[in-house]
């Protein structure tokens, strides 16, 4: 049992209040991160000796009567596409193998400001393309819940280091459900927030008018005061919103009492018994709990799938043209430079990324251009005015986050469509740029956990996380990741029986 | 449309910079027609009139004030390039042996 097990909350008030040591927590981390990372792969680089460094001023500045801020002491993993200067910064790509950031994102630097300890940068799907964390060029991530299946992606690395109770708080970016997808198949809470609320400065681009940092976390509280930490204007990411960060915290148990909230019809029959009932028992809940709830048709985010594969590769493949091995990455030889650009990219980049790249680059090439691309914005127009459409008769919608549980290495992998549906349920917030959350809510086949979705309008996120507390309230203790007071280590299904609440 | 030609599949690689085996080729020939099947679903849709949405957020020029600020050094914009000549990134030559 350590001090870990209670969250960031905890943590945070502990190094504070000079009741803990910053460096026993990050001690504790370690040692969790060596005892158990084998077997699940969480992490591409682990920064020890930067954890206890900073842990080492963290406690000096409590001894000397300095609050270190909000998030005192609290050890952080970070998705390997966010820079940190100095540290290797992969994206889980051969291509940036031995890359090393000259400059650290603005939520990492946010993040130190906040008092947060970073102790190491987490595998994804290479460039954050993909649902299962498969497409790392390092290896897959294991799920903790059952190391036979995908922990979800593309931020899988950050979604299972805290199902395995390695930290209490971790950052992802989420284009089409990189967040919420990993958070739900993992039993942990994620938040993608309203796109322009986190600066992108120092987030590899993949799609950009798609891309947005947030936060993992047990809980929605946990995930909350992480969120409060990183958000707010950057003027180093021109997409910022340009006005002070939401406090998020402060409303969080304030109850739904009166709350309007819609269930979205149409995705019901694009998800397992599970997960629709998972959506269903969370819709009672809120009920119960005093919200008004009702069904709400909003037919046009089921061409929200469609739109976004066209849409995200078309941003990727001119987002990944920098990759030509001019300037950093790798490099391939060759007497000329452009057979060098070429093999460079044909060997430093991954199966899907190479797909993902052809697309993109055929939906934009001429002839095709406005069939495509065009047709997809939009579509994507459509999306958004649906949405409009919905939020004037609710404060919040619910959905369900994923097609099914968490799935088996390889079940997705011989069909590149079979892993896109994967994202059906998420990409729609994208497109709109609004924010959503997915919480553990429910234990669907094989015991899995379950995510339940809360989406809001632009800027919503408080209301959106209110009604996620009183999701998580309701929901039964072990649907959540298996942290608390138990062993963070993976186990086999058959001794699962333990995980009761 | 769907169903894409080998040839503009070799077209489109060339235009992405990607060198690939005509193995590679064949495979991303019958996965791009697929995809293709499945995203062409939208031109179905009637959008006439509907305005494309490039981007999520109402945003207009943003400007800031033209203040001067430090930026990476040299030897730091040149560390992690794969050749470097005399403080410039170095690449094989552009024109062949033309010059």
């Amino acid at each position: 049992m350590s001090i870990l097990d209670d969250g960031v909350v905890a943590i945070a008030e502990a190094v504070r209040t000079g009741t803990v040591r910053a460096s026993d927590i990050v001690d504790d981390t370690l040692e969790r991160i060596d005892a158990g990372d084998a077997d699940l792969h969480c992490f591409l680089t682990v920064m020890a000796d930067h954890a206890r460094e900073r842990a080492a001023e963290i406690d000096a500045a409590v001894q000397a009567g300095v609050d270190p801020g909000p998030l005192a002491g609290v050890p952080v993993a970070l998705k390997d596409n966010l820079c940190t200067k100095g540290t290797l910064t992969t994206c889980s790509s051969k291509i940036l193998g031995n890359w090393v950031p000259p400059y650290d994102a603005t939520v990492v630097e946010r993040l130190r400001a906040a008092g947060a300890i970073v102790v190491g940068k987490t595998n994804l799907d290479e460039f954050a393309m993909g649902s299962s964390t498969e497409n790392s060029a390092f290896g897959p991530t294991r799920n903790p819940w059952d190391t036979s299946r995908v922990p979800g992606g593309s931020s899988g690395g950050s979604a299972a280091a805290v199902a395995a109770g390695f930290v209490p708080l971790a950052l992802g970016s989420d284009t089409g459900g990189s967040i919420r997808q990993p958070a739900s198949l993992c039993g942990v809470v994620g938040v993608k927030p309203t796109y322009g609320l986190v600066s992108r400065y120092g987030l590899i681009a993949f799609a950009s008018s798609l891309d947005q940092i947030g936060t993992f976390a047990s809980t929605v509280e946990d995930a909350a005061l992480g969120l409060e930490a990183i958000a707010g204007h950057d003027p180093l990411d021109s997409t910022s919103f340009d006005r002070a960060a939401p406090s998020l915290v402060e409303s969080l148990f304030e109850g739904v009492a009166g709350m309007r909230v819609g269930v979205i019809d149409e995705f019901a029959a694009e998800v397992s018994p599970s997960c629709a009932a998972a959506t269903f028992a969370a819709a009672e809940a809120l009920s119960a709990a005093g919200a008004k709830v009702e069904r709400v048709s909003v037919p046009e985010v089921l061409h929200g799938l469609a739109a976004y594969y066209v849409i995200a590769p078309a941003e990727a493949s001119s987002n990944l043209a920098r990759y030509d091995g001019v300037r950093y990455g790798l490099r391939v030889d060759a007497p000329d430079v452009a057979t060098m650009n070429a093999l460079t990219r044909g060997a430093g980049f991954g199966l899907e990324v190479r797909r993902r790249i052809m697309i993109g680059t055929y939906a934009l090439s001429a002839g095709y251009y406005d069939e495509y691309y065009g047709q997809a914005q939009r579509v994507r127009t459509l999306v958004a005015r649906a949405f409009e459409r919905a939020y004037r008769d609710f404060d919040v919608l619910l959905a369900p986050m994923t097609p099914s549980v968490a799935f088996a290495f390889g079940e997705k992998t011989k069909n590149p469509l079979d892993m896109y549906v994967s994202d059906v349920c998420a990409v729609p917030s994208n497109l709109a740029g609004h924010p959503a959350v997915s919480v553990p809510f429910a234990l669907g086949e094989a015991d899995m956990p379950v995510g339940v979705q809360v989406l809001a309008p632009a800027l919503g996120e408080a209301v959106m996380l209110r009604t996620a507390m009183a999701l998580e309230t309701a929901a039964p203790r072990n649907a959540r990741a298996p942290i608390v007071g138990r062993d963070p280590r993976p186990r086999p299904l058959a001794t699962e029986g333990a995980i009761d609440a | 449309m769907p169903g894409i030609s080998i040839e503009e599949v070799r077209q489109v690689a060339h235009l992405a910079r990607l060198q690939l085996s005509d193995d590679e080729l064949s495979v991303l020939q019958g996965e791009l027609s697929a995809l293709l099947e499945h995203v062409a679903r939208i031109t179905q849709l009637d959008t006439e009139g509907v305005p494309p949405t490039a981007h999520p957020l109402p945003l207009f020029n943003v400007l800031r004030l033209d203040e001067p600020r430090s930026g990476l050094t040299p030897a730091e914009a040149l560390a992690a390039a794969p050749a470097v000549d005399r403080g410039r990134f170095s690449v094989p030559s552009i024109l062949g042996d033309a010059l």
